[in-house]
């Protein structure tokens, strides 16, 4: 007899209870899952492109990848073998002159837009102009130390280079900088300050080092992007054959592989193009090396 | 006309203590944020060896005096401070005083935990290698943890990250890179309003034993705190009569008396819980 009351009891409750089985169907279900597939289907699209670069550099490039192409001077037209070494050197160096230039500067311009005075109207402008600079075309950078540098010492030259990639790096540096130094915590710095710190010891002994990871990204990215430019080193460190001789060769003509990857593309002959295959996905994977040291440098330590 | 009034009275019934248990002796006219006036009329001995709470409502300008003491304040461009603040026979407000070397003889600890992005170890470490000191580190980093009775839980991985820690340890963390230096006296501006009931114990049972050694200025906005370690209590209180939010002084004196047999009759409503 009770289990029929307590059975009746429970078809009640079945009936008043709320209908919470959703079906695949019906209306907003089905536009989720539609809305979902499609935001699915435009993140594959978006690093379609990418994949299918480094495909195309990996089968046209790939076999050519070896001592030999890595250390020799290029060849000349009709030449079989030969390789990239002194466009390597070149790009390495040229990229070294900018980073030594451009990090120290954006470091110590970033620590006075973030920390000694980020409102008065020299740090609104400077970081204004650090804006425009990123947006900068990148061979007007070219042409400015061609004008500046290339014509008062009458030669081409890596300095050249290195100086004119130091206009591009610099603006990345200083925002990314600026920016990774306004994360440290203003509790911190008040604890620094509790302490008995100066302004600079706490600038030297807490932000930076709390900041580091971040500023780290943003100098890797620049160098990444440095790398790569071919446009301001057409008008500086022109190109050359050799690898830079000694400290007198840093003003010479300088090869680099991004110019490179231009001349010998263009020639007819097979050699040089496969060459050029080789350099582009040496390129690649230097930048793709530094994106990830920026990325693995990045992470916080503590 | 009327908080005239009250201020006299504040002034009369100043609690007064012997100048050799005075480790600082806070005498303050005016404080200002730019035009605006924060504190005024506030006469506030720390005395040695002891605990010295600061309650009232919020606005009422108890944290703002406690950062004067160890010339905190002066970090914000528009703080201007009139009145004197003797240590040791000398006014921290004295022209040729440097407020850097001030704050390396008095300690703070915060509110918030803010134990820098370093080791444990270099936390505590580091005042010590800010003062040179040439000493046995890891002796005086073990003292300082022993005192904030951290010692035990973080033994073992002083390497570790002091951000690793949870927030109860990371305030007594705060408080051992504070005590490291083995500063005269040690302000804390409220430092268990981010801390759960159990950390707050922990905290306040360093704060007992670590008044033996320090003199401590604690602010707090919880009144069963102040009773439970402070043995001197300010009350200050708001005065917004003449437009304006300034904050004074109204009582201050052995904490069972301010509790228990209240002067003021703002202390009264105050401690009684009227308002807050």
């Amino acid at each position: 007899m009770t289990g029929n009351i307590s059975q009746a009891i429970l078809e009640q409750d079945l009936a008043s209870m709320p209908q919470l089985k959703g079906s695949v169907l019906e209306g907003r279900g089905l536009k989720s899952r539609i809305y979902t597939g499609i935001t699915w289907l435009l993140a594959i699209l978006a690093a379609f492109p990418l994949f299918s670069v480094l495909y195309m550099l990996i089968a046209k490039g790939g076999a050519r990848i070896n001592w030999e192409t890595l250390t020799e001077l290029p060849p000349s037209a009709f030449e079989v073998g030969g390789g990239i070494g002194p466009a390597i050197v070149g790009t390495g160096v040229m990229v070294g002159i900018g980073a030594a230039i451009s990090i120290p500067i954006g470091i110590l311009a970033a620590i006075y837009l973030a920390e000694i005075d980020p409102h008065t109207k020299l740090a609104h402008t400077a970081r204004f102009l650090a804006k425009v600079l990123t947006g900068f075309p990148s061979i007007l950078a070219g042409v400015f130390v061609y004008a500046a540098l290339v014509v008062a010492m009458k030669s081409y030259s890596a300095w050249a280079g290195g100086i004119a990639l130091a206009v591009l790096m610099l603006p990345t540096v200083i925002l990314t900088a600026e920016e990774a130094l306004k994360q440290v915590p203003q509790k911190m710095k008040d604890a620094a300050y509790g302490m008995g710190c100066t302004r600079a010891q706490v600038i030297s002994k807490v932000t930076l080092p709390t900041g580091i990871p971040g500023v780290m990204t943003g100098v890797l990215l620049a160098v990444a992007g440095a790398a790569g430019e071919s446009a301001p080193l057409l008008f500086t460190a022109l190109f050359s054959t050799y690898f830079i001789n000694g400290w007198e060769g840093l003003s010479e003509p300088t090869s680099s592989l991004s110019i490179l990857i231009y001349n010998f593309s263009g020639m007819p002959y097979d050699n040089q193009i496969e060459l050029a295959w080789t350099a582009s996905l040496v390129l690649v994977l230097i930048i793709l090396v530094f994106n990830i040291l920026a990325r693995v440098l990045g992470r916080q330590k503590f | 006309m009327n908080a005239i009034a009250e201020a006299e009275t504040s002034q009369a019934a100043a609690w007064s203590v012997d100048p050799k248990d005075t480790v600082m002796d806070c005498r303050l006219q005016k404080i200002f944020y730019g035009d605006f006036l924060a504190v005024r009329n506030s006469i506030v001995p720390i005395e040695k060896n002891k605990i010295t709470g600061f309650i009232g409502p919020s606005g009422c300008g108890k944290s703002t005096v406690l950062r004067s003491l160890n010339r905190m304040n002066d970090l914000i461009p528009i703080f201007r401070f009139e009145g004197s603040v003797t240590y040791h026979g000398q006014d921290i407000y004295d022209k040729s005083i440097d407020p850097v070397l001030v704050r390396r003889y008095i300690g703070m600890v915060f509110q918030q935990p803010n134990p820098f992005s370093m080791s444990i170890y270099d936390n505590v470490a580091f005042g010590l290698r800010l003062n040179r000191y040439k000493g046995n580190m890891d002796e005086r980093v073990e003292k300082a943890l022993r005192s904030a009775a951290l010692w035990t839980e973080v033994k073992d991985k002083l390497k570790n990250s002091g951000l690793s820690l949870s927030g109860g340890q990371q305030q007594r963390l705060c408080i051992a890179r504070a005590v490291a230096t083995e500063p005269d006296v040690l302000l804390m501006d409220e430092p268990c309003s981010a801390l759960d009931p159990i950390a707050t114990r922990q905290v306040e049972e360093l704060m007992l034993e670590l008044k033996e050694n320090y003199s401590v200025a604690l602010v707090t906005h919880n009144m069963q705190q102040a009773t439970r370690v402070a043995d001197t209590t300010a009350f200050f209180s708001v005065d917004i009569s003449q437009g304006g939010r300034t904050g004074y002084l109204v009582e201050m004196g052995e904490t069972r008396q301010v509790f228990e047999d209240p002067q003021a009759q703002l202390t009264k409503e105050y401690v009684s819980g009227e308002f807050s």
